[in-house]
């Protein structure tokens, strides 16, 4: 079946090409029919790639190692799950998913929004398609998964380090925040081409973006608990090139997402906002050409390979494309109204804006480092932690004030009684809460003390605004309080549901603080009944378990835990032996605490012939935290996307007057 | 080489050609050849109104909240109800203009078609 997985790859190649080219026409030119037909090829482009896909599911489902693809990334021996997911987790396979998310979300958004932004689909439809070309022609004439060969007996089964559930869910969560970023890209060139650059792009765009946000935020949080609990050395992240290339977009995006605010409540930061959008989906691809080219080293990336020539081509001409236009559009693109006083919440949110970029470049200048010293200078120089944990301090704190900022401060202009008014209790509750953090002994830490303080400002400023508009509520005639609340947020959802996200930061940040500033770890070689202190904890080494498995053999030291004195559990911690891929690796233990978020991570090293065994034990307090953020994260970020009647019948009504105005 | 994948792949290549040729063989609509028109002005003044008027709402309920104290609110109320006033005034006066001159062309209309009309035979 490989040639009818070949043929629809073709299929889409052309479709694309059609729809990118026919489109262009018919949108210079008005052509109403061929611009229909051209959004139809994009339409039957995402069938053709499904079709492509289908083939490549069902030859890892049926272990047909007659394709080249199928039998390096599959073995008899894998599990069901793992096979299936061996689709993403090679270059071509990957690439292929790729396309899928893509045809699949153009076409979804080019039909969903074909009523409300009519005069900028035309323009919309080429413009995906273009991308669509350039990700259907890699895997059509660069790196196909549908090669062919004489057919081994068995494949060569999957990357071990794959082999976790959560990397089931990270590759296509990650695939739908990275693609999902072509969507408001799409359309912001659309809106520039057609000259519409009114309020309505964003609006048709403005869920999409927030779910890429979502999609792109979550697969980075599953990508860090996969770290955790595989690579196995008691972090989650490492500023890996890779991790950072998901991150400056998905910053960029959260940018996005305030400013945003600001043009549709004061018309102002047009021309920011396109240029967001288009660093968003810049940022994208960038972060794909490090995967894929090999260019960096890291145990996220792809081999080696030509791919990053293509990539690099492809992201020039977007960045030069996109440059002109919006140069060429200026003119439309001219703020209506000026920033009135600094100290405002369009002014907060412009200043989020620019710290939220400086990060995001800043981390980029850290990633493309290596790359340029190896250009210029023939050697490459890395930075390392260091240096992007002395800018997460720098940047992040004050992004986490602003965060307390923002919600309490009023559009336009706030004076200084407002202010107080505002602030007393939030800040009142943050010093106070930094105060007794001191005397209890955090203050080895400044940075980590302030951000707790912050922390709890930003809470006090959540929790104010979710009480007072409550009230407000029921006393604008709700009938009692939890319906007081469910108007609140049902009438301003994106609103509320932000705040809920700004919680999950802040559990984020607790999170991370915690286990990386106050933290403990220990390293030792214990031979059976010994023991091992870290913190409150106590390890007694038991001994050496083996068991065979189909897919792997494991080995492991079973230890008792004791904490402050008392018996909690036995942990095993040791190697995991895959036959196939005849390669050793990590097995951590990890017993989490859920009363105090705490986990004590114990990594079993090496097991000597004399039964002795090196272990490393870290303690990280207030990790779960973490994961924990991600849930409030998906609930907040549920809330600001669900559909808003008012904000519905408000464009309709502006839709009905628009056409009585032109009918009158 | 198996005839079923050969067929399979003709028939996707056909499924593909009729989905993009199916605008051209449906009966064409009234208005299929008419490209868009420029961003009509109205647009832009229908949005500033909409936004004034969502500002004077949230100034309200940031007021009732207790978020903005009373001196700013009464600072703020004027400037926000003035544009939102010069909004409405400019929808209303667009749609005025975009009237009248339709009237003034029906009246013509109507004068001009006895005259066409007395000059036929009887």
């Amino acid at each position: 079946m490989a040639i009818v997985g070949r043929a629809a790859l073709i299929v889409t190649l052309a479709l694309v090409a059609y729809a990118a080219l026919a489109g262009g026409y018919a949108a210079l030119r008005g052509r109403r029919a061929l611009a229909e037909s051209a959004r139809n090829a994009l339409v039957a482009a995402f069938a053709t790639t499904a079709v492509a896909s289908l083939v490549l599911m069902a030859a890892f489902a049926g272990h047909d190692f007659s394709l080249v693809y199928v039998a390096e990334h599959s073995s008899r021996q894998l599990p069901l799950g793992y096979t299936l997911a061996g689709f993403w987790s090679g270059q071509a396979g990957s690439l292929l998913l790729w396309l899928l998310v893509l045809t699949g979300m153009s076409s979804a958004a080019v039909l969903l929004n074909r009523r409300l932004v009519a005069e900028v689909l035309p323009w919309t439809v080429p413009v995906l398609a273009t991308v669509g070309c350039f990700f259907a022609f890699v895997p059509v004439v660069v790196s196909s998964p549908f090669g062919t060969q004489p057919a081994p007996p068995n494949g060569a089964g999957m990357n071990v380090s794959l082999q976790n559930p959560y990397m089931l869910a990270h590759p296509p969560l990650l695939y739908l925040g990275y693609v999902g970023l072509t969507i408001p890209f799409g359309f912001a060139m659309a809106a520039l081409l057609s000259g519409r650059t009114d309020e309505r792009w964003l609006v048709a765009t403005r869920r999409w973006t927030l779910a890429s946000w979502t999609f792109l935020g979550f697969a980075i949080l599953i990508g860090a608990k996969w770290a955790y609990e595989t690579i196995g050395w008691g972090g989650y992240y490492a500023w890996d090139p890779v991790e950072n290339a998901a991150l400056m977009p998905w910053l960029v995006s959260t940018a996005f997402l305030h400013s945003v605010m600001v043009q549709e409540k004061k018309a102002m930061l047009r021309v920011w906002n396109v240029v967001l959008v288009t660093l968003a989906f810049c940022l994208s691809l960038f972060g794909t050409f490090l995967t894929r080219s090999g260019v960096i080293n890291s145990v996220h990336s792809f081999s080696q390979s030509s791919i990053g020539a293509w990539f690099l081509g492809f992201i020039a001409i977007v960045v030069a494309a996109s440059t002109a236009l919006i140069v060429a559009r200026l003119p439309l693109l001219r703020s209506r109204s000026r920033l009135e006083s600094l100290v405002s919440r369009e002014a907060a949110f412009l200043y989020n804006n620019l710290l939220l970029v400086a990060f995001a470049l800043t981390i980029l200048w850290g990633v493309a480092f290596p790359l340029l010293s190896q250009a210029l200078r023939g050697e490459t120089l890395t930075v390392g932690p260091p240096y992007y944990d002395f800018f997460l301090k720098t940047f992040g704190l004050p992004l986490l004030l602003l965060m307390a900022i923002g919600p309490l401060i009023a559009w336009r202009r706030a004076s200084l009684p407002s202010l107080s008014r505002s602030f007393a209790w939030p800040m009142l509750a943050g010093v106070s809460v930094g105060l007794l953090l001191l005397a209890g002994g955090a203050g080895s830490s400044p940075p980590g003390l302030v951000a707790y303080s912050f922390c709890v400002v930003v809470l006090g400023a959540i929790m104010l605004e979710f009480v007072r508009g409550t009230r407000a509520r029921k006393a604008l005639g709700a009938t009692s309080w939890p319906a007081a609340f469910t108007s609140l947020v049902a009438r301003n959802r994106r609103r509320y549901g932000g705040y809920v996200s700004h919680a999950a930061v802040v559990l984020l940040v607790i999170g991370i603080v915690g286990s990386s500033a106050y933290g403990a770890s220990a390293a030792a070689r214990l031979q059976p009944g010994q023991t091992l202190g870290v913190g409150a904890y106590t390890l007694r080494y038991l001994g050496a378990t083996f068991r065979p498995g189909v897919n792997h053999d494991e080995l492991r030291a079973r230890l008792e835990v004791f904490r402050d004195g008392k018996p909690a559990g036995v942990v095993a911690a040791g190697k995991n032996d895959y036959h196939v891929e005849s390669f050793f690796s990590s097995a951590v233990a990890i017993r989490t605490d859920w009363r105090r978020a705490e986990d004590l991570f114990v990594i079993g090293d090496q097991f000597h012939r004399d039964g002795s065994v090196d272990l490393k034990v870290v303690v990280n307090p207030l990790v779960d935290l973490i994961w924990l953020a991600g849930g409030v994260f998906l609930l907040g970020s549920l809330i600001a996307m669900w559909p808003d009647a008012r904000e519905q019948r408000r464009l309709a009504r502006r839709t009905r007057d628009l056409e009585a105005l032109a009918h009158a | 080489m198996q005839p079923l994948p050969l067929v399979l792949a003709a028939l996707i290549a056909a499924a593909a050609v009729l989905a993009v040729a199916m605008p051209f063989v449906r009966r064409p609509r009234r208005s299929s050849e008419r490209g868009p028109d420029a961003q009509p002005p109205q647009l832009e003044l229908l949005e500033r109104r909409d936004r004034a008027l969502a500002a004077l709402a949230e100034l309200e309920f940031d007021h009732r909240t207790g978020k903005i104290a009373d001196a700013d609110y009464h600072r703020l109320l004027g400037p926000l109800r003035g544009e939102a006033a010069e909004a409405l005034r400019l929808v209303r006066g667009t749609a005025r203009r975009a009237v009248e001159p339709k009237r003034t062309t029906q009246k013509r209309r109507r004068r001009a078609v006895p005259a066409v009309a007395s000059k036929e035979p009887s």
